[in-house]
């Protein structure tokens, strides 16, 4: 029995991850230019932006802390649509974003943040606001 | 990651060496025979040789699934030309279908022109009429209005259904709307309502057809396949001596029995999915062109009146 395999490669994949979680740090990533990810450039292009990554049907960072007043911009890297939804289905909402599409949304008031993927909602993740 | 079927975690009675034997069927199409509830299953390859003759019966309908309209990606950037080849192999049956069931995702993305494509398509069928539900990438961004103005005319609530054929009882069920964080497939309380009244006034020697986008039993929920509240609407079929549930959603075929109900799902024409844990993620399998068509396919279903049997054959593009 053959098994067919769509495994990514996973060393990139925890790269990017944990290049991702360095984001917080501009110093790191500036001084490995080589690896920086497309996400990371969408952040350092307006300041104290962040960008969460849609990839293999999951959220990445699925947590993040960030400052109130942050733009948050979620990116689909998968060849599927997804979208970005919080769970009380009114704070945001987006379209089905396809691969490479994007959605924003600036988080005003502290508080904790709850969203999911309405097309597949086992995809789940959390924005904290200090 | 395998071990899930080996230790059968879910406790959904799928066994490995019978889900590595589902698998093989993928690409060789497969003939299942429904007697007494029972379904037998062999490769379509054993049925012909063996030359079995008598498969026709009173009724035979056609399962199409996931086409995926608008999908241009590895491993098949033409999804229209692989659903026009299903299409070529239903039409080459021996018999005509009574009638086709789609059960769902027609579309990629929802879009005016993909459901224009998929519905331009499916003209050439040479069928009486064709029965569709939706799958979740039908009812992106509008809440399913576009589909149930062009699909579901005529249906209950958000575009549930039955209809009879030849003493058989059909029921369309929508298990992608509304769904929860962190949930699974949703059929809702409405629904539940009516199927439980749907059934109600039929005799349990009726047999039951259920179809609907995703899967009607746990196949891995950690992939969101399966339906939350699936087992209060099988409680409503439990009188009945023959259920059979076709399911899409998984792109791969897969059966399992429990009790008098035997479910189905179908391969999509579109392109397959990962077996259950054997990836990251249940994205697109990128297969090698040459290995496409044989993860592709269509679902072929007789039933014959008076034995309550439905014969179901899986045949790859």
């Amino acid at each position: 029995m053959r098994r067919w395999k769509m495994q990514r490669n996973k060393t990139s994949r925890i790269l990017r991850t944990m290049i991702l979680a360095a984001a917080a740090i501009p110093s790191l990533i500036l001084a490995n230019g080589a690896l920086q990810p497309r996400s990371v450039t969408a952040a350092e292009e307006k300041p104290g932006a962040i960008t969460v990554t849609i990839d293999n049907f999951s959220f990445g960072p699925m947590q993040i802390e960030i400052k109130a007043g942050t733009e948050v911009t979620w990116i689909n890297k998968d060849d599927v649509p997804h979208t970005v939804v919080s769970d009380d289905h009114k704070l945001f909402k987006s379209r089905a974003l396809d691969t490479d599409e994007k959605f924003s949304f600036t988080f005003k008031d502290p508080g904790t943040y709850e969203y999911f993927c309405s097309v597949h909602p086992k995809m789940t993740g959390k924005i904290i606001v200090k | 990651m395998s071990d899930y079927i080996e230790k059968n975690q879910d406790n959904d009675g799928v066994d490995r060496r019978g889900f590595l034997k589902c698998m093989a069927w993928a690409g060789t199409g497969t003939f299942c025979l429904l007697q007494g509830g029972v379904l037998k299953s062999f490769a379509l390859t054993d049925v012909l040789q063996k030359n079995v003759g008598n498969l026709k019966g009173d009724l035979s309908f056609v399962q199409l699934s996931d086409s995926h309209i608008g999908f241009n990606k590895p491993a098949n950037p033409d999804v229209t030309g692989t659903l026009r080849e299903a299409i070529a192999k239903v039409n080459a049956l021996p018999t005509p279908p009574s009638f086709v069931l789609h059960t769902g995702d027609l579309t990629h993305l929802s879009k005016p022109e993909e459901f224009d494509t998929l519905a331009e398509s499916l003209k050439s069928l040479k069928t009486d009429k064709i029965f569709y539900v939706p799958g979740e990438h039908d009812v992106l961004n509008d809440n399913g209005a576009m589909f149930h103005e062009r699909f579901g005319q005529g249906t209950q609530g958000d575009g549930w259904y039955s209809f009879d054929q030849k003493g058989a009882h059909f029921i369309g069920l929508v298990n992608v709307l509304n769904l929860k964080a962190g949930g699974l497939g949703t059929l809702g309380h409405e629904q539940l309502e009516w199927l439980e009244k749907d059934v109600a006034k039929l005799k349990s020697s009726t047999p039951i057809v259920v179809f609907a986008h995703i899967p009607l039993w746990s196949v891995y929920p950690q992939w969101g396949w399966g339906t939350d509240d699936s087992e209060q609407a099988l409680s409503y079929l439990k009188r009945f001596g023959s259920v059979t549930v076709l399911n899409g959603h998984i792109h791969q075929t897969m059966q399992k029995v429990e009790g008098n109900v035997t479910f189905h799902t179908a391969c999509s024409t579109a392109f397959p999915q990962p077996q259950p844990g054997q990836a990251d993620s249940p994205g697109p399998m990128k297969v090698p062109a040459e290995k496409l068509r044989g993860l592709l396919g269509i679902t072929d279903v007789n039933f014959v009146r008076g034995k309550h049997t439905l014969a179901i054959v899986d045949s790859s593009l």
